[in-house]
């Protein structure tokens, strides 16, 4: 792999992993919880942030240099809001019935912090192919925590996955996972689990520090 | 004694000229303007086409046995086919058997549900005064527990025969003893209480204001298609 390979490699890795949005970071929080009462909606509302995040870091690093500081906010904002509204008149024209699901939620993919986070902590500073590697990491760790979510929530709350039934008629599915406080509660666990992860990792990592430094 | 600061910031880092910032974010608007005008123009047909689609077949869902539709005003005083420049508030459909039979009225109806608007259209059969089928148009009620008004069969089987006098009521789940009566859902009593709310509500607008039975318009000939609005 050359050294401009494993750079793009480690651009698009990190936002699903090390940096991932929701785990880790904790943005993105609105559509996180609202839309992840089942599986489906989670991988649409997941595509649709994936499709603007892309756009919009394409467009801010292609133009950074003609987009003066003073307004760079105001500007990716507008960016950001003509790939939503694009993706919204999509959504409804080609798939109705999730736009119909999702409805209110669209919109509010222009208030995602993770969004505007990224052109200005990343896009803003990077070259363009950067830019769309860090946006393509970033939307699918995004996409994942969201389908993660989703899953649990439909799996308990419904009994269901993509809306198949698993358990079949003796399931008394766990109503409250579909409804916020479940999206709380599971979202509160996963970040439990994770960071308890990372934590282990760097324990060991730690004890393999000393060990290589009592050997010497 | 005060000390004259002089910037020591090189030109080329200093603040540009407002009239730059403007003219940035002016032709961003631009640019953005355009390509909404340019997604909307696009895509208008086809979700135009989905709307009337989907409202055409709630119309043959909610009346039986229906074949044509047409599209139905309360103009002056009386109900009379949709004139093609008019755009009232509020529409309904009528829709007609073979041979262009008159069946029945498809009306449409809404009102607060759990959480936003619930839309809703209801066939009513103004012979027999029923109810004769519901569908939800939009709702954004709980997924999984207000939802069931469009995804559970049962309750939307409550409204395939049903008698709307002297009002329809929700009743808790199996203590059904009247057939005016409607199975509330458990757990989604507020969405369920909603829906025939609403449906009682429109009955209350639009039954004084139909034709008597047996004067309704007629369909015309030759065309079974609604106006697009």
């Amino acid at each position: 792999m050359t050294e401009s390979e494993n750079r793009d490699y480690n651009e698009f890795i990190k936002g699903i992993w090390r940096d991932n949005p929701v785990f880790v970071q904790v943005l993105g929080m609105c559509p996180m919880l609202a839309v992840t009462n089942s599986a489906i909606n989670a991988i649409a509302m997941g595509g649709a942030t994936l499709f603007v995040l892309v756009g919009s870091s394409f467009l801010v690093a292609a133009f950074k240099k003609w987009i003066p500081k003073q307004v760079r906010i105001s500007c990716f904002i507008i960016i950001i809001a003509t790939f939503v509204t694009i993706a919204d008149y999509t959504l409804l024209a080609l798939v109705p019935v999730v736009h119909k699901e999702l409805g209110a939620f669209i919109p509010l993919i222009v208030a995602n912090c993770m969004i505007l986070g990224r052109q200005e902590a990343f896009a803003s500073k990077n070259t363009v192919r950067l830019a769309v590697m860090d946006a393509l990491g970033m939307s699918t760790g995004f996409v994942i925590a969201l389908f993660t979510l989703g899953a649990v929530r439909e799996i308990l709350g419904a009994g269901s996955l993509f809306g198949i039934d698993l358990f079949g008629a003796a399931w008394e599915p766990w109503v409250i996972m579909i409804l916020p406080p479940g999206g709380f509660l599971t979202l509160g666990l996963i970040l439990l689990v994770f960071n308890w992860m990372t934590q282990r990792k760097q324990m060991f990592m730690e004890k393999v520090a000393e060990a290589q430094r009592s050997d010497s | 004694m005060t000390e004259i600061i002089t910037s020591d910031k090189p030109a080329a880092d200093q603040d540009p000229h407002p009239a730059r910032l403007i003219v940035t974010l002016a032709l961003a608007g631009l640019i953005s303007g355009v390509a909404i005008v340019g997604i909307f123009e696009a895509t208008f047909t086809t979700i135009a086409e989905n709307k009337a689609r989907e409202l055409r077949a709630a119309v043959f869902k909610v009346l039986p046995g229906v074949s044509q539709m047409q599209k139905l005003a309360y103009l002056d005083g009386q109900v009379v086919p949709l004139p093609p420049d008019a755009s009232p508030e509020k529409t309904i459909y009528a829709g007609y058997g073979e041979g262009g039979k008159f069946i029945g009225y498809a009306i449409p109806g809404e009102g607060p549900g759990f959480q936003d608007t619930i839309k809703l259209l209801y066939g009513y059969k103004p012979a027999d005064r029923k109810v004769v089928g519901m569908e939800i148009l939009e709702s954004r009620e709980t997924p999984g527990l207000g939802d069931k008004i469009y995804k559970d069969a049962v309750f939307v089987g409550n409204f395939a025969d049903l008698p709307i006098d002297p009002v329809i009521e929700v009743v808790k789940k199996g203590r059904r003893d009247s057939d005016n009566q409607v199975d509330a859902i458990t757990g989604a009593t507020i969405s369920s209480r909603a829906v025939v709310r609403i449906i009682n509500e429109t009955n209350v607008i639009w039954l004084d204001k139909l034709p008597a039975t047996g004067s309704e318009p007629v369909m015309p000939a030759g065309s079974d298609e609604v106006a697009h609005d």
